[in-house]
């Protein structure tokens, strides 16, 4: 599974601005190059990113084949709750990877 | 403008070595630092402007050239940077690149740490023992060691990087495989021992057995070679802070390495860094491992004596 990384605050005040930043290992091959012997190397992105709230979803983006590999994804959050912050990235050749976080406020 | 494009492919032959900086006389002499290398001059070369010169009209933009090169004196004769400036690429980046190498969180290099500390713990091979296993702790046992390779292999009776150390560890010690040159796994493995010497001081061993290999690399340094006919001291030594189109020019020390290059979308070793500068020069490019390749990184560490490590780095 690819390896991602997280940064959230681990506590916050409630109704704080966060700053989420999340960072994941992909190699976002285009589908536009072409190996040393021609052939064209199939595309190979991640699609979608969303993040989730104590399941409520917040964040979502569409990724294309611009997006350099290894795509850093970072968004400001207001916090309102403790709970678990999710995220799900998902592409091609049925990629998927969840990491999720522990968020306290006060 | 052009001008230091000129000054890189004119000057320095032109200039005829150390003989007009007495000639400038008030500019600043800079003294070289105790270099192994035999002194080095561009002087011996031939003069590419030859058939230029018949024109009266461009001997008068020679010798504005000529005045333009004796005020730069201080810059374009330099030999070897003093020790108080040299400088980290990281100090020629921009802010945002700069925030990027300095957030581990925002570092794509960490997934190659993360990945290189999983491999050191995994057994491997006919032994099946991990790096852990003889190691232990990496953080303990591997502090410092980035800080002081290549360094000479008695065993071998050569010189070895630290690529070519994980891999004499692994056919040695674990019977395994050697990993390939810029495979994930070697870059990772090389990126998580590196990283235990992040902001110590480059400090290479005194050894009588690696002197020849320094002063090989430095030889190669101030080469001329490649279709381009330039030197990486003409860019590194002599015009370290101008800029080549677009990109500002550093002074070219090796202290990040492996590092993610936002231009490769990926980690890379030094010796893909100068493949990648000796192809630029359309220079031949020697493979991967190759001796003088080693020798290079010798002497640039050598160069960089005293800087930090900052592996894994973000350059762009």
């Amino acid at each position: 599974m690819a390896r991602a990384l997280i940064n959230v605050p681990p506590k916050a005040k409630k109704g704080e601005i966060m700053a989420i930043k999340t960072l994941i290992s992909h190699e976002m091959e285009t589908g536009y190059r072409i190996d040393n012997v021609g052939k064209q190397i199939p595309r190979d992105i991640i699609k979608e990113f969303v993040c989730t709230y104590n399941g409520q979803e917040v964040f979502r983006a569409e990724l294309h084949p611009a997006i350099a590999a290894n795509p850093f994804i970072a968004f400001p959050l207001m916090a309102t709750e403790s709970g678990t912050i999710a995220f799900k990235w998902t592409g091609d050749n049925g990629f998927s990877a969840t990491e999720s976080v522990q968020i306290t406020v006060e | 403008m052009n001008a230091m494009r000129r000054s890189l492919l004119f000057a320095s032959p032109a200039c005829g070595g150390g003989r007009e900086r007495s000639e400038a006389g008030g500019g600043p002499c800079v003294k070289a630092p105790e270099y192994p290398v035999s002194s080095r001059k561009y002087g011996a070369l031939p003069l590419p402007h030859g058939e230029m010169e018949k024109s009266s009209a461009f001997r008068g933009a020679h010798t504005f050239l000529a005045l333009l090169i004796l005020c730069m004196a201080s810059r374009t004769l330099a030999a070897e940077i003093p020790l108080a400036e040299r400088k980290s690429g990281y100090d020629f980046m921009g802010r945002e690149t700069r925030a990027m190498q300095d957030d581990d969180t925002a570092n794509p290099g960490t997934l190659w740490v993360l990945d290189g500390e999983v491999l050191w713990n995994r057994a491997e091979g006919e032994t099946n023992k991990s790096c852990a296993d003889c190691h232990s702790d990496a953080r303990t046992s591997m502090k410092g060691i980035a800080a002081r390779y290549p360094a000479y292999d008695a065993a071998q009776g050569k010189l070895v990087d630290l690529e070519a150390r994980i891999n004499l560890s692994r056919t040695e010690h674990q019977k395994a495989p050697a990993l390939a040159f810029e495979s994930k796994a070697l870059l990772a493995l090389t990126a998580y021992i590196a990283r235990q010497s992040r902001g110590l001081p480059i400090e290479l061993k005194d050894d009588a057995r690696t002197r020849d290999a320094i002063a090989a690399g430095g030889k190669l340094f101030e080469q001329r070679q490649g279709q381009l006919n330039l030197s990486c001291a003409q860019c590194h030594d002599d015009n370290w802070g101008q800029k080549l189109a677009a990109a500002p020019i550093p002074q070219g020390h090796p202290n990040g390495y492996p590092l993610y290059r936002l231009e490769w979308q990926n980690l890379g070793s030094l010796q893909r860094r100068l493949r990648n500068c000796l192809s630029g020069m359309r220079a031949e490019v020697p493979p991967y491992g190759a001796p003088e390749l080693v020798e290079l990184e010798l002497f640039l560490m050598w160069r960089a004596r005293g800087l930090p490590i900052e592996t894994p780095a973000v350059r762009p």
